[in-house]
């Protein structure tokens, strides 16, 4: 498949046959995919199939060692998550990047707090910054009277879209989403996948990692299956259903065994 | 683009009531105790509440004070520092050692034992953060070396184990202006190291909660992976806090070393709980991410208007080590209770 059929802008992020490899095990290999402007591509797999070497690879942590890594069609490879950040690459991790005891506006601008005064005198705008987090996360259809108390309180819902707030807030061009549906209830995984509705109609890419193609269908534009490091396909929303992707997934035949054992006698 | 979502509201969360937002700060639990120790002392005894009696409390209170503060700030930052009490020593033998004996300038002397210092602290940062031991045991083994080195090198060039002669030293008295100097307020003989004291609680209180730095000393001790995620320099923090302490222990060693003009090769030992002691008492959690500069200033008031008060009161010394044990355990029993009634989950 080529991209240039994808959109007609050059895709945000894209990568080209990229593998990695830690020592002697092959985590990842022959990976392509793309995500553009206003577009969400879901990467599905189960567990070990290679989705958070992805993800490391993505978002800076760690660097690819096969193929290529393209952002705004540029090829980069990255030192460390900090240079990923300034492309606009922003990912939101399964733990939050949050710290629980710290308020959540202290949690909103974490690493890019705004200052005043110069030198010795430089101090936090502390007013500015609770401000702009009451506001953006407004935006976001959350509504805390308190941006003081400390993040933890926030329910697993609400800390996702906070994170998913801050990234976008500090102009992130990519939000790279790493299981944010897996640890909630059905209310709060609906919510969450809303926020990466609206992230997308604001413009921005959205890459949704997930093993539930129930919570990928609905809002997907793209899906990338992986299978124990490897990719089954890059697949457009038309090409695919949501039967086959389970099935490619789990792998049909063993689902089908599995099927099979579990059927009472 | 314009983006429309739904207002939800959360009926859930409670707007925070004065007691919880009062319960919020990690000081209030040893104000209450500083408070109710000051007047009990105040009532039980006669000379506590004296000119002089003030003096001497605020006196003990400020050299366990600063450095108490400096054991908040990375203890807030997640890590411990078992050598800051040795690092006293250390530093006052330093300056003792190559001014009495070696006839080195005074003011360079000075400057010799802090970079020693500041270099102790950074290698024990430098080793926590490399090897991802516990800054408990790296420290520990810093402080047994410390002690070590101190009686043995002291031994070797004075013969003896402490610095006599430091009077005698050129500029020993332009050096004790900043550091063994004292004057007069309401009656009291306020010592040099009580105003120290108070510059540095200021100083690490606007640092920890209106600056970046201070953001990012809360953030490393509080979720060190999420630090790194979102950019925060964590190598060059808990660096920046271990070197604070040196450097505190360096200031403390300076103003003991000045205000009796000797110093023991044993001094420093056995304080570095103390100071643990009085950053808990301060609401410090042994688990990093929470804690004030505040706090840990009144834990070490508490300190010293318990040690002296004993004193005035002519009670046996030995109930200080008893009583330092039962508050610790009740700050920690009170510091669960804060941390639950702040609400968090995780």
């Amino acid at each position: 498949m080529t991209h240039a059929e994808v959109s007609a802008a050059l895709p945000i992020l894209e990568v080209r046959d990229i593998g990695k490899t830690y020592g002697s095990i092959l985590a990842l290999q022959g990976v392509s995919a793309s995500v553009g402007v206003g577009e969400v591509l879901c990467v599905l797999g189960d567990n070990g199939a290679g989705k958070s070497t992805l993800i490391k690879i993505l978002s800076g942590a760690h660097a690819h060692t096969q193929g290529k890594l393209l952002a705004y069609g540029v090829e980069r490879t990255f030192g460390s998550p900090r240079e990923a950040l300034d492309l606009g690459i922003a990912t939101v991790y399964q733990d939050l990047a949050v710290v629980p005891l710290m308020p959540v506006w202290r949690n909103f601008f974490l690493g890019s707090e705004v200052t005043r005064g110069i030198g010795p005198f430089s101090h936090l705008d502390v007013k500015g910054m609770r401000r702009i987090t009451r506001e953006e996360l407004a935006k976001m259809g959350i509504d805390l009277r308190d941006v003081d108390q400390p993040i933890g309180t926030l329910s697993g819902g609400e800390r996702q879209s906070v994170a998913i707030a801050r990234a976008v807030y500090f102009g992130a061009k990519v939000v790279i989403l790493d299981e944010p549906t897996s640890a909630l209830g059905v209310k709060q995984a609906g919510m969450v996948l809303k926020y990466i509705a609206q992230a997308r109609d604001r413009g921005l890419g959205v890459v949704f990692i997930t093993h539930n193609p129930h919570h990928a269908y609905p809002v997907g534009d793209r899906f990338l299956l992986l299978k124990r490091g490897t990719s089954l396909g890059d697949f457009k929303k038309s090409e695919i259903t949501i039967e086959e992707m389970t099935k490619l997934m789990a792998g049909g035949a063993e689902l089908d065994a599995l099927a099979h054992e579990l059927a009472r006698p | 683009m314009t983006l429309t979502a739904p207002a939800v509201t959360h009926e859930r969360i409670k707007p925070a009531g004065l007691i919880q937002t009062l319960l919020r700060r990690p000081e209030v639990g040893a104000a209450v105790a500083a408070l109710a120790i000051f007047m009990f002392f105040s009532v039980s005894t006669q000379a506590f509440l004296t000119p002089a009696g003030v003096a001497t409390w605020l006196y003990s209170a400020s050299l366990f004070g600063i450095m108490a503060v400096a054991v908040a700030l990375l203890m807030i930052g997640g890590e411990f520092d078992l050598s800051a009490g040795a690092m006293v020593g250390t530093t006052g033998l330093i300056v003792g050692i190559v001014t009495t004996e070696w006839g080195v300038n005074i003011w360079l002397a000075l400057v010799i034992a802090l970079a020693i210092a500041l270099a102790i602290g950074a290698a024990n940062a430098f080793v926590v953060m490399k090897t991802g031991l516990p800054s408990f045991i790296v420290t520990l083994a810093t402080f047994f070396i410390l002690q070590g080195v101190n009686l043995a090198v002291t031994k070797i060039i004075t013969g003896t184990v402490s610095i006599q002669g430091m009077g005698a030293v050129p500029g020993f008295d332009a050096v004790t202006v900043f550091f063994g100097s004292s004057f007069s307020l309401f009656g009291m003989d306020v010592k040099i190291s009580i105003v120290w004291w108070l510059a540095i609680t200021a100083l690490a209180t606007w640092i920890l909660l209106r600056t970046r730095s201070g953001n990012w000393i809360f953030a490393v001790g509080g979720q060190i992976t999420s630090s790194r995620q979102v950019g925060v320099p964590v190598m060059k923090v808990k660096m920046g806090l271990f070197m604070t302490t040196a450097g505190a222990g360096w200031l403390v060693g300076m103003l003991q070393l000045f205000d009796v003009s000797t110093v023991q090769a044993t001094t420093g030992i056995g304080q570095e709980f103390i100071y643990i002691i009085c950053a808990v008492v301060g609401g410090c959690l042994l688990t990093g991410g929470y804690g004030s500069a505040i706090g840990a200033a009144l834990g070490a008031l508490i300190y010293g208007m318990t040690l002296q008060g004993i004193v005035f009161a002519q009670w046996d010394n030995n109930w200080l080590k008893a009583f330092l044990g039962g508050m610790l355990l009740l700050a920690v029993l009170v510091n669960l209770y804060v941390r639950r009634q702040a609400g968090v989950r995780s």
